[in-house]
């Protein structure tokens, strides 16, 4: 097995291109390193992508929309001026990742690409429209966060094709998201379902709405119907039954060690009641404010 | 060997709390655990694994590994002793696969290689043909008819006719008319109760390194609570003498009975013979969970019966434990602690060993028992909400006292279980008001404690202090206890003495740092050593003073003259003694041998007050109280230290620790992803309160402490659960999808 940390992205491209066998980037390591330590696959090659440049940065632009570089580790989301306030579920879902230490390396590029169905990061990435950025021998292209999962550790980018960066779009006044997940424990555990949900409030009332439900199904999902059963509502108990009930009906779990199917169906529709409450109380403080 | 009288009234070190001597090693990284043991020349052990769980080998092919450069040897069954039986044979077996696979990880070969990772490559060059056969990994499915069976003919005499065949063992206990007490009872419960299999969860996976010629002679470095009989089985393991293999136990990161036994040192002494060089293995945790030895899960039935003032009329229950592919799950333990705190006019408990297609259970502390005390004192539980009781005056009523007959058998010592109670029933915990949401729960539990051959030599330093070595590893800090103990009893400081962990060929034999035996028998021999060690002192100064050995006294580390008759003479010093020891008759050393029989019981009283989410079923413990027996309390830090652990452990036992296994017999979570032991924030701080009813049996009134701390838990907390949830849990762990599911079905009437 060979490891490269190539200073350029052209470099990276090239070396990932060039290579016959089997290829794997290394943010923050995380997933990779326990994969290999567990002979899960043997790769001929590593490539290391902190070294490339804007890799660690987190930028916002003029207009307030947000670009979140592949290898952040998820502890500096916290400390970023204005992330938190603009997207706290984004940041809580990264927060709720492993431990201070595995925080301190794992990024949300790595978590989205990795795939997992339970992952935290990404029905908080699916819910708030993020987009990613991809860099290929060919040239760059975007793609919706959602659009690129196939199947439980399975994305759909093309050999050699690299993620540059989480790209969040511009806030509007009384937005807010909020994730939670159900896990046995309190910490270092797996998501037996997750759900984010990303919502903006006008006078009390939801007026747009995103839901996407993790560790339910073999991609983690997002349920419009789940959107529909909140929006012109003020979140009355209704519309939360009728969230619950949507996100109950979107699920398509499997039976595991982890949990049952009617276990997990009946927890996604609870989580999407208390994600949706937390959601719609920050925009509502961010409304006002 | 009755209590010192004059001991129990002053210590001048026991009770007190200084620093543990192995402190700064564990602290610092620079103590040696298993792993950490090197030899130049070391090849790397890795063992090939049955994928199945349960199978015949029809042939194993290692030509191909065998073949590789890196690989020194490779060993199969044949390379081990072929004449054992009995529990020889049983440990044998399970180390080493015979003609059968038996459990999905069961070892089947292993390498000896120049590194790990080729050693690790060279298992995919074994080639094993198997024929899958039929399984079963359940206790109950087990035993119903149909079932395949694990070994024809491995029942015992004690198993009566026509049962099925997976049955290997049948204990009954009890006395009197449990039909006469039933009917005399104002209520009676009957309910049945499942536990899933637990594993220990040490930190530390199972390592060694072995080294064996072709001579017969080895060496064995490993990480046990039990290097003596590590040294007596391995030695018949791979048919050499056992004084022969001279066994140095390593710091060990935790056994909780799991380390009372061996698997991978027999294969890395194999290994190293054929070799000829020494073979160091360390396994995986997931090797630790599917091939070391978890506790038995257990279905039970519990019937009890009570007056409305809350006498016990009858109480009967049945005991069905797995521990895996082998005799010996701890049935009798569960079915004769599990009434043991109560006395009974009429009781009748009776155990069933059954084989599956599971690793062979190992020892996990006080094996059996929680299981046991889970059953029983749900129902007592549930009885006394039904007939509107307090849970402790209740079992107050019943509690056993000195001279009461226990439920399996022999009467009763001076026992502790009342004081225990009494002091629940005053804690501030048990009168704290509780919040909407929250359940109490509390539990009595029970253990024997063990004594076990033991073996003790102290010898003095020309400057006067002290080098204490004992034969039981220390699992829990009772290096401290001893220096303790010796100190108390020599009259010098406890940095005066050092306790040292002796190999086998430095000490007689030593039974395993097991049954919460050590502070107990290896204290009993340290106070006994530095009795006879003292006589050796006394002895020496009634020579330097001319006048009767009789005539010398040991008081404050000093030998001065018993009385004015003796004569006037200046109390000479431990130093001053041992300063010319040499020219004076020779070395002073003290010993003492035994196998004490004055091990007292314990008991112990727990309250749990739990939160449930009735939305999700999960459940948090929000306060832990441990009250229990210790006896004496030498270190009382590590004291408490047993007890929260104990409590700990049954907190991940009760809530979310369990072995799954799927439909195709293998275990689904062989990982600490998924094996869910409690972290630290799941937790609250145990409070713990040391109640001391001196056992008889010990000079100082110690009992051991290791294991009674985890048998009331899984009832404490299931208690105090259910009653949060309003809804009885009666299958552990009370895992948030079963505990939803108990809350929904009930609320759906
Ligand atoms: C102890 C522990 C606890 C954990 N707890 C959680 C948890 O609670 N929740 C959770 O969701 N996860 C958890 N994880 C998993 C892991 O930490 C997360 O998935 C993490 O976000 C991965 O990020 P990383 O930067 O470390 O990824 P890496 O391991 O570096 O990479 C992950 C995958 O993404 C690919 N990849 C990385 N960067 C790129 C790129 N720029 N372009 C294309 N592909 C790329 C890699 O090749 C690999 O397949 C835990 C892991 C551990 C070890």
């Amino acid at each position: 097995m060979e490891y490269a940390a190539p200073a350029t992205l052209d470099n990276a491209l090239a070396l990932a291109h060039e290579t016959d066998g089997q290829v794997r980037f290394l943010a923050g390591g995380t997933d990779v390193l326990v994969q290999l330590r567990s002979g899960l696959f043997e790769p001929d090659l590593v490539i290391d992508i902190k070294q490339i440049p804007g890799m660690l940065d987190v930028t916002r632009s003029p207009e307030g929309a947000w670009t979140i570089g592949a290898a952040v580790p998820g502890r500096i989301l916290g400390t970023i001026e204005g992330l938190r306030d603009d997207w706290p579920g984004i940041v809580e879902a990264m927060e709720l990742i492993g431990s201070t230490q595995i925080q301190s390396r794992a990024s949300l590029v790595g978590n989205l690409c990795n795939a997992s169905p339970a992952a935290d990061g990404i029905p908080a990435m699916v819910a708030a429209g993020a987009t990613v950025s991809i860099a290929g021998v060919d040239g760059l292209r975007t793609a919706e966060v959602a659009d690129i999962l196939m199947a439980p550790g399975q994305t759909n980018l093309k050999k050699g094709e690299i993620v540059t960066s989480i790209d969040l779009p511009a806030r509007v006044a009384g937005s807010a998201d909020a994730y939670l997940r159900f896990i046995p424990r309190t910490e270092m555990d797996i998501a037996v379902a997750g759900c984010a949900v990303n919502l903006t409030v006008k006078d009390s009332q939801v007026c747009t709405a995103r839901v996407s439900l993790g560790a339910v199904a073999p991609t983690v999902l997002l349920v419009p119907d789940a959107a529909t059963a909140i929006c012109g509502t003020c979140l009355d108990e209704t519309a939360l039954n009728d969230l619950a009930a949507a996100c109950r009906a979107a699920c398509r779990p499997i039976d595991d060690k982890r949990g049952t199917v009617a276990f997990r169906t009946d927890i996604a529709g609870v989580l999407a009641r208390r994600a949706a409450i937390l959601a719609y109380r920050r925009a509502q403080e961010r409304e006002s404010a | 060997m009755a209590l010192d009288d004059l001991r129990t009234k002053e210590f001048r070190v026991v009770g007190t709390r200084p620093i543990r001597p192995d402190g700064i090693d564990k602290v610092t990284g620079r103590a040696k655990f298993g792993a950490d043991v090197t030899a130049s020349g070391m090849l790397h052990g890795a063992i090939l694994r049955s994928p199945h769980p349960h199978a015949r080998i029809l042939s194993i092919d290692v030509s191909r590994a065998i073949a590789e450069p890196a690989v020194k040897a490779v060993v199969t069954r044949a390379d081990f002793a072929g004449n054992l039986e009995g529990e020889d044979w049983n440990v044998l077996e399970n180390i080493m696969a015979g003609e059968r696979a038996l459990y999905d990880g069961h070892a089947i070969a292993a390498v000896a290689a120049t590194s790990a990772l080729s050693a690790r490559d060279a298992l995919k060059l074994i080639d094993v043909t198997y024929e899958k056969l039929p399984f079963v990994t359940d206790v109950d499915e087990a035993i119903r008819p149909g079932a395949p069976v694990i070994r024809e003919g491995a029942a015992d005499e004690s198993v009566p006719e026509g049962l099925h065949p997976n049955i290997v063992r049948y204990h009954e206990n009890g006395h009197g008319d449990v039909e006469k007490g039933f009917a005399e009872a104002d209520l009676v419960i009957e309910r049945s109760f499942v536990t899933e299999a637990t594993h220990q969860g040490y930190i530390e996976p199972h390592a060694c390194l072995a080294q064996l010629g072709p001579d017969g002679k080895g060496e064995l470095w490993c990480c046990t609570q039990g290097h003596f009989a590590a040294a007596r089985i391995c030695a018949k393991l791979v048919g050499i003498d056992a004084s022969q293999l001279r066994v140095t136990p390593s710091e060990i990161g935790g056994g909780f009975g799991g380390k009372t036994t061996v698997f991978i040192e027999p294969v890395a002494l194999a290994l190293s013979r054929k070799a000829n060089r020494p073979v160091k293995i360390v396994m995986s945790r997931s090797e630790v969970f599917r091939a070391t030895g978890p506790t038995s899960s257990a279905s039970m039935n519990v019937k009890i019966g009570m007056r409305k003032n809350g006498d016990i009329t009858a109480a009967e229950g049945e005991f069905r434990l797995q521990g895996g592919a082998f005799p010996n799950a701890p049935m009798e333990f569960a079915a004769m602690c599990a009434f043991a705190p109560y006395d009974l006019e009429h009781v009748r408990s009776r155990g069933w060993d059954i084989l599956c297609n599971r690793p062979k259970q190992a020892a996990y502390r006080a094996p059996g028992s929680p299981m046991g005390a889970f059953a029983v004192e749900s129902v007592i539980d549930e009885l006394c909400n039904r007939l509107k009781l307090d849970p402790i005056e209740v079992r107050l009523r019943n509690a056993v006292k000195e001279g009461a007959r226990a439920a399996f058998g022999p009467r009763f010592q001076r026992i502790g279980l009342i004081e225990t109670l009494e002091q629940a029933k005053a804690h501030p915990h048990y009168m704290a008001e509780l919040k909407p949401g929250q359940g109490r729960g509390v539990s009595c539990g029970f253990w024997f404690n063990h004594s076990g051959e033991t073996s003790v030599s102290l010898a003095l330093s020309y400057d006067g202090t002290v080098s204490l070595s004992v034969g039981t590893p220390d699992i829990g800090g009772s290096r401290a206890s001893m220096c303790q103990m010796a100190a108390e009893e020599l009259g010098i400081p406890y940095e005066n003495v050092r306790t040292t962990i002796a190999d086998t060929g430095s000490l007689g034999y030593n039974d395993i740092s097991h049954g919460s035996r050590v502070t107990y028998a290896s204290g009993l021999a340290t106070i006994r050593a530095a009795q006879d060690t003292i006589r050796k002192l006394c002895a020496r100064a009634a020579a330097r003073w001319e006048i009767d050995e009789e005539a010398v006294v040991w008081e404050d580390g000093h030998a001065r003259p018993a009385g004015p008759n003796a004569g006037e003479f200046e109390p000479l010093s431990l130093a001053a003694i041992a300063a010319d020891m040499g020219e004076t008759g020779g070395p002073i050393a003290g010993h003492f041998e035994i196998t004490p029989n004055g091990a007292g019981v314990s008991f112990a009283t727990h309250i749990v007050d739990a939160e449930v989410d009735r939305e999700t079923g999960a459940a948090k413990v929000v306060r832990y109280t441990v009250v229990q027996d210790a006896g004496k309390a030498i270190h009382p830090s590590y004291v408490e230290g047993q007890y929260q652990g104990g409590a700990v452990q049954g907190i991940g036992w009760a809530l979310n620790e369990e072995y799954v296994y799927g439909d195709d017999g293998c275990l689904q979570n062989a990982g600490f992803l998924d094996y869910r032991m409690p972290v630290a924030s799941d937790l609250p701080f145990i409070d713990t309160v040391i109640v001391e009813v001196p056992n008889p049996g010990h000079p100082y009134g110690v009992r051991g402490v290791g294991e009674t701390s985890i048998c009331p838990p899984l009832a404490a907390i299931a208690n105090a659960v259910s009653n949060a949830a309003d809804v009885r849990m009666t299958h552990l762990p009370m895992s948030p999808p079963r505990l939803l599911k108990a809350i929904q079905e009930k609320e759906l009437g």
